[in-house]
């Protein structure tokens, strides 16, 4: 093991046991599967996207490129887990990800080999003869590409969602945002704070600065039991804020269980908090940025703030011997960090001249410091060896002199920092390029949001500390709150902050000669693939990201992409501040796809499964069910070892012979009260309204603005202003939110009131010759003699004492009465009407019987007869149109094409086989033939064998079909051929309609 | 021009890729063109690609206001498809498809067009007779397609659910083979190639801001670099088509909405095809990259800003899940929107307007991207001849006067 022998936040008495590609390693309770395989001296960890490259550690956070794996196997495998986030816990099983057979020795490294002949975008330029092998070369493409594997199982944990409202939200808890959390909460405001690491704390956590003359730990540890102890704080560690949407609108994902070991773990794995604060104050700290060099991806090679982290967080001995490569001043930290590990060499190569307040304390402990000169490469392969170093110009454009060599275990590079910009972006605001921090940094505040600390560019501590208490008790003012100033703790002595810009060490040849500098390291950008993009006229800054994939990895760029537009400027001869940045979206760091759909999946899928009151029923004598629009319809009622066709029959039959039940519950019901309900009705249906007699119904067509049947059903006046609306099943919602928009936004001037009753109602349809004897045996206090409740009447009696009201209206061309009751009832009458229909053989019903019974009628199912393009002229129904008063789609209807003559009209269709049943969906066309393309007349919307009929029967819509009848007809078969049939009327049965008025 | 191949990659390797030529110019805009296409997205590179191509205009220019390819061809999930359901938008992608089959070679640029079959899943009775009434259809119009059942999609998808007892459970999918992905940068990038090889200045960071006309005839375009000459205009800005309308005084039948996409990170190869579902809400596909790209409806309110809202893409989410179960520790990696401006028909506007010389290209709503070549094909002919080609004849402005509509909701409508 490489540690130090104590310090930094690992448990040293709790051992954790974990497996790496196979091989059993022990890290401590604190540790990162990054740290630990530091501490164990596994350098080698991962292997490049494109050239399989031996990859290492580079960074301490959600910058790193490098440190993916594959973490535990089978259902509860997830790849591409960062491995400087994630903790270790016993028994965790962690593989490297695209590498094969192993990290250490992986086939595919040929392709460094060939690297030469895989340029940025070299995929564009060729694959492209012969014409056809492009999915052979593609499927090689694609076998090699991609990191981690996905489960191939289902998951067996599961996510929640909790919506939280707050006065400030503060992401991120380091210092600054601590500071801002504690002034806030002292005043009393609500606030959450939240941070992605294991720990709150941010950069304290790794810290040997000193607060109020403690070291750093400690005053965290204080900072944290006051937060915990204000009941008006929620502190949520593990909780990453990856979006920042429209009006003050965040989403947290906070991570439950994932650092425990499995047999630890209960309850869901991820919470999706759904934040809306008031204020929002993004402390979200800073990504420290490499500076580009030869070999700069070889293992050892690190951000010198990554070498502090595992050197006094988690304790890690990085190695015997450093070079630290900076040009500005936070990495001298870093140095006396590594020196005091107790490594034998330290060696600070810095780009700028001398500074002797800097170097003092370093030459002090026996860090030796190089200035005006820099890291030109790096020795070594599967591990750094040695840097080489050389003299650069004062200009920072060249270097000169002879080749340095420095042996040692680590380079740590530090290029400066980039606040993480990323919330303030994606919450609308824009970068600015500060040209004397050398960073892109926040612009203005675009939402209820300030940036603090170094997210704000501030880096110091004590800028951290003071701008975070200011936007706390700024927010919390903002957010109504009266409070006095929070004293800012005193801070030992910052460290310096100064920094002159370097992106990349220069070299003698130009970038594409020598040794390979990456910018990002995950899709292996180097800086010979941005000057390429550049010389071949990609410009843009999103050009190049789209050329080259810089900043396309699962960490966004985090780590390379501010480089890469610096080199791109170079390149073009442009100022950074002119090159932009791409677009920042979320998510800040990658968010689980469980935690996203949250509860709402399977049997709880965001749609809600509806039942009618009788399902209950339905299920216990058999129905197979049919899922229309949320709700679940008896299909049919197979009896036993029957087919779907020989229960249809059998239903069919009973309803026409005798009698049948049908649940109907599932239409929709809007009940339309007010005293200009008549008016409204009369705008929204095609007939007119207002001189219907109460109880009586009457059926209606709704148009689109198109002058297209939208929507249809019966519509009953129950009192004088007073109507109760059927809808479709699947179109209620629709129909009801059609008519708030009409009544809210256009007419609302009229008093209507609508309520949806779909819920309150349960129906059931008494539908054949001997309905009219089973509702009167169940039913009092209505007269249901013929002639005193005639068809298209509604009237209200009693069952069973329970008030019901019974609408004489028909789908089936039957004699029929619809029975509707308050639902708690729906089971209870249904039954009723059961045992009412027994000596009649009463027979219930599904909708595969409803719709043959009713094409055998020619009754139109609107969205199966209809498609959004049929007029109710086009139907036949030209009778349902108004010609004296204006209703929605009048107007539409008048137009060249939608009057024309010849549409596509409903006819009916007779095969000339009598037993041939079309397949629904069928084509219609004139002549049988093979010609491409064959001019279509129509299609098959209804098609089914009657037994009532004695035959097939098919409704369609056919190109002037009105004035075809007759005529014979080419049908499409599921067999590539064809099959004749004449056109006919749409009624095959009971065309006086005799017997639904019996 | 460079041409691009195997051998011109390895003589360039070998000179350490120093002499690659500019894949377009940078030209500084002329005073006058024949004619100005507005918008190099897909589409506008494709329009003048063919303008130069097919109709010999060479001194033609392409108008980007930000980065050519920035909008919505950067933006889509690259689904290419021609399974249209009415025979006057069924001719038109499947005039698109053909070009696909053929543009990387005809470009020389590998626009990655992946025909690896796109399925459309049916959940419902309805929507199984729609898929039934839509490959018939297909069929009679020369298009491949074939309907599979449950029993054969789970087959053929390993991992999609079709369980029974899922919430609704797949009954079935129409299939198109040759149908799949395309690398949407690369088309943009590789008309616009092939289009300044042809000469056709390709100006970005040119913004239009006014159209000046005389007699009902256009004269040129103001814009941000100047005042340019133009007897003839075609405008191709998806998202912006109402702005630019409303500039020449014209009012389009259109609605802007959000569009949302995200991808995942990614992964090894575990989904070699495409699927879509409209009625479970969502679609995926794999990119070659190994990120699975989704995306599903519009926002449904109106806005000009290039992102949406979460609700829609937890939807989406939910609808994923519902399909892939094996997706759920896969996790999240960039999400993000466009600007779809949709007709009240679903098909597009590919038109002359009352302004004599001023075409409009726009309205593709959610599904522009796959129609890029053919759109490009067909708007060339309009613009050059002042008259439409009998291809995009059907989808002048006048039908939504005439109500000639040509309604590709899907044969959706509701449920009885």
């Amino acid at each position: 093991m490489k540690r130090i022998p104590n310090g930094g936040r690992i448990d040293r008495s709790k051992p954790v046991n974990f497996s790496f590609e196979g091989k059993s390693y022990q890290g401590f309770q604190g540790d990162t599967i990054a740290s630990a395989l530091l501490a164990n001296d596994v350098k080698l960890i991962g292997r490049s996207w494109k050239y399989h490259r031996p990859r290492g550690v580079v960074g301490d956070g959600a910058e790193e490129p490098n440190a993916l794996f594959q973490v535990e196997q089978g259902a509860l495998t997830i790849p591409n887990v960062r491995g400087t986030q994630a903790p270790i816990y016993d028994a965790m099983v962690v593989n490297s990800t695209n590498a094969w057979p192993s990290v250490n020795f992986d086939v595919m490294s040929i392709f460094g080999a060939f690297s030469r002949f895989l340029p940025a975008g070299f995929y564009y330029k060729t694959f492209m003869w012969p014409a056809k092998f492009w999915m052979a070369y593609e499927h090689i493409i694609r076998q090699a590409s991609g990191l981690g594997e996905s489960p191939r199982e289902s998951d067996p944990d599961h996510y929640e969602k909790t919506n939280a409202h707050c006065d400030v939200l503060v992401a991120g808890a380091g210092p600054s945002g601590l500071m801002a959390a504690l002034s806030a909460g002292r005043a009393g405001a609500r606030v959450i704070i939240a941070d992605e690491q294991e720990e709150l704390g941010g950069r304290l956590l790794s810290s040997s600065e000193l607060i109020d003359s403690k070291p750093a730990t400690k005053w965290l540890e204080e900072t944290l039991e006051e937060l915990a102890s204000l009941k008006n704080v929620t502190l949520i560690p593990r909780g990453t804020v990856f979006g920042y949407h429209d009006a003050n609108f965040l989403t947290i994902a906070e991570r439950l269980t994932d650092h425990l070991a499995l047999a630890q773990r209960s309850g869901p794995r991820e919470r999706l908090w759904r934040v809306r604060a008031k204020q929002v104050v993004l402390a979200t700290g800073a990504h420290e940025r490499p500076i580009v060099f030869g070999n700069n991806d070889r293992p050892g090679v690190m951000l010198a703030s990554a070498a502090s982290t595992y050197t006094n967080r988690y304790g890690v001995l990085l190695g015997d011997s450093a070079v630290v490569f900076t040009n500005n001043d936070s990495a001298y930290q870093t140095a006396l960090d590594l020196k005091a590990s107790g490594m034998s060499a330290v060696t600070l190569v810095d780009a700028r001249a001398s500074n002797e307040n800097l170097i003092e304390p370093l030459k002090a402990v026996g860090v030796e410091v190089i200035n005006q000169c820099a890291v030109v490469n790096v020795i070594g392969k599967a591990r750094v060896i040695a840097a080489e170093i050389q003299n650069l110009s004062d200009d920072g454009k060249s270097i000169f002199g002879a080749k340095q060599r420095i042996d040692c275990d680590i380079v740590a590079t530090s290029g400066g920092w980039n606040p993480a910009i990323h919330l303030y972006s994606q919450s609308g605001g824009k970068a600015l390029w500060n040209d004397d921090k050398a960073c892109f940094e926040n612009g203005i505040s675009v939402q209820d949001q300030v940036s603090v600390g170094a997210a704000n560019a501030s880096f110091s501590l004590v800028d951290c500390l003071t701008e975070g208490a200011q936007a706390g008790r700024s927010a919390a003012i903002a957010a109504g709150f009266n409070t006095k100033n929070t004293r800012i703790p005193g801070v030992s002595c910052s460290a310096g902050t100064d920094l002159t810009p370097l992106w990349r060490t220069p070299t003698e040849d130009p970038p594409g000669r020598g040794a390979k500098a990456f910018v990002d390291q995950q899709n292996d950008v180097g800086v010979s693939d941005i000057y390429l993009a550049a010389r071949e006229g990609f410009e843009s800054i999103e050009h190049v990201k789209r050329y080259t994939a810089l900043g396309f990895g699962t960490d966004q760029g985090k780590m390379g992409n501010i480089s890469g537009m610096a080199i791109l400027s170079e390149a073009l001869g442009n100022s950074i501040s002119d090159t932009g940045t791409t677009t920042f979206r979320p998510n800040y760091t990658p968010v689980t796809f469980g935690a996203i759909a949250g509860p709402e999946i399977g049997e709880n899928l965001s749609d809600p499964v509806r039942k009618t009151a009788m399902h209950t029923w339905h299920q216990e004598n058999g129905a197979l069910f049919e899922d229309v629009g949320q709700w679940k319809r008896p299909w049919y009622f197979p009896k036993l070892n029957e087919d779907i066709h020989q229960a249809v029959d059998r239903e069919c039959l009973a309803v026409r012979n005798s009698v049948g039940i049908m649940d109907a519950s599932t239409l929709g019901k809007i009940e339309i009260t007010g005293k200009d309900s008549g008016d409204f009705l009369n705008m929204i249906y095609t007939n007119a309204w207002k001189k219907l007699g109460i109880n009586t119904a009457r059926y209606g067509f709704m148009l689109g603005e198109d002058g297209m049947v939208m929507d249809d059903g019966v519509t009953i006046r129950l009192d004088e202003n007073r109507y109760f609306m059927h809808t479709t099943t699947g179109g209620a919602a629709s129909v009801m939110s059609w008519m708030e928009l009409w009544l809210q936004t256009e007419w609302p001037e009229l008093e209507v009131y609508l309520t949806s009753v779909t819920d309150h109602w349960a129906t059931a349809a008494v539908a054949g010759p001997n309905s009219r004897k089973v509702v009167d045996s169940v039913i009092d206090g209505i007269d249901f003699d013929k002639d005193a409740f005639p068809f298209m009447a509604s009237r209200e009696g009693l069952l069973a004492g329970l008030p019901v009201r019974v609408n004489r209206i028909s789908f089936s061309g039957e004699l029929c009465y619809e029975v509707n009751i308050q639902a708690n009832h729906g089971c209870f009458m249904w039954e009723q009407l059961i045992a009412a229909g027994a000596k009649y053989d009463i027979t219930p019903y599904g909708t595969e019987a409803m719709h043959v019974l009713r094409a055998e009628k020619g009754y139109v199912i609107v969205g199966q007869d209809t498609d959004g393009s049929v007029t109710p002229i086009d139907l036949g129904m030209g009778w349902a149109i108004s010609k004296t008063k204006d209703f929605l789609g009048k107007r539409s209807l008048e137009r060249s094409d939608t009057a024309r003559k010849d549409r596509k009209q409903f006819v009916g269709l007779l095969t000339d086989d009598p037993k041939v049943v079309l397949q629904e969906g069928s084509q219609i066309v004139n002549n049988a033939s093979d010609q491409i393309p064959l001019p279509m007349l129509g299609h098959v919307t209804s098609s089914y064998y009657s037994a009532c009929v004695g035959r097939s029967i098919a409704l369609a819509l056919v190109k002037n079909g009105h004035q075809r009848m007759g005529d014979t007809v080419y049908v499409t078969t599921p067999d590539k051929g064809f099959v004749s049939a004449k056109i006919s009327t749409t009624v095959f049965l009971d065309p006086q309609g005799e017997k639904q008025n019996a | 021009m460079n041409k691009y191949s195997i051998f011109s990659l390895a003589r360039n390797a070998m000179s350490h890729h120093e002499k690659w030529q500019r894949a377009w110019r940078s030209p500084s805009p002329k005073k006058r063109y024949d004619a100005i296409i507005v918008g190099g997205g897909g589409h506008g590179l494709a329009t003048a690609y063919y303008m130069a191509k097919e109709h010999g205009m060479r001194n033609i220019a392409v108008l980007e206001k930000g980065w050519i390819g920035g909008g919505n061809t950067g933006r889509n999930t690259t689904i290419v498809r021609s399974n249209y359901l009415w025979d006057e938008a069924a001719q038109l992608y499947e005039k698109s498809m053909k070009l696909w089959e053929g543009l990387s070679q005809d470009l020389n640029y590998n626009v990655m067009f992946s025909q690896r079959g796109v399925y459309n899943l049916g959940h419902t009775l309805q929507d199984m007779r729609d898929i039934q009434r839509r490959v018939n259809a297909n069929r009679l119009n020369g298009v491949d397609g074939e309907v599979v059942d449950a029993a054969e999609l789970q087959k053929r998808i390993p991992h999609l659910n079709c369980s029974p007892d899922s919430r609704y459970p797949v009954l079935g999918a129409s299939f198109q083979a040759r149908g799949g992905t395309a690398r949407h940068d690369a088309v943009a990038w590789g008309f616009a190639r092939a289009a300044d090889n042809l000469g056709v200045d390709i100006i970005q960071n040119c913004e239009v801001i006014g159209f000046r006309r005389e007699n009902g005839e256009i004269q040129g375009v103001e814009t941000s670099q100047g005042y340019i000459e133009s007897p003839k205009v075609g405008v191709v800005t998806a998202g912006s088509s109402s702005v630019l309308a409303n500039m020449a005084g014209l009012r389009l039948p259109l609605e802007s909405h959000p569009l949302q996409a995200f991808v995942s990170e990614p992964i090894k190869p575990i989904l070699d095809t495409v699927v879509m579902s409209n009625a479970v809400h969502g679609y995926i596909s794999q990119s070659d990259k190994g990120d699975l790209v989704i995306g599903a409806g519009i926002d449904s309110y109106n806005g000009y800003g290039q992102r949406g809202s979460f609700t829609t893409i937890e939807h989406t989410m939910t609808a994923i899940m519902e399909l892939f179960p094996i997706f759920s520790r896969v996790r999240m990696n960039r999400q993000w929107g466009g600007i779809v401006d949709t007709c009240p028909d679903a098909c597009p506007i590919i038109s002359k307007t009352d302004i004599k010389g001023l075409y409009f290209n726009c309205g593709w709503g959610t599904g522009g991207f796959k129609a890029t070549p053919g759109s490009g094909w067909v708007f060339a002919h309009t613009v050059a001849n002042d008259n439409p080609h009998e291809l995009n004849a059907a989808f002048a402005l006048d039908r939504f006067i005439s109500g000639a509509l040509i309604d590709e909701h899907g044969a959706a409508g509701v449920a009885h």
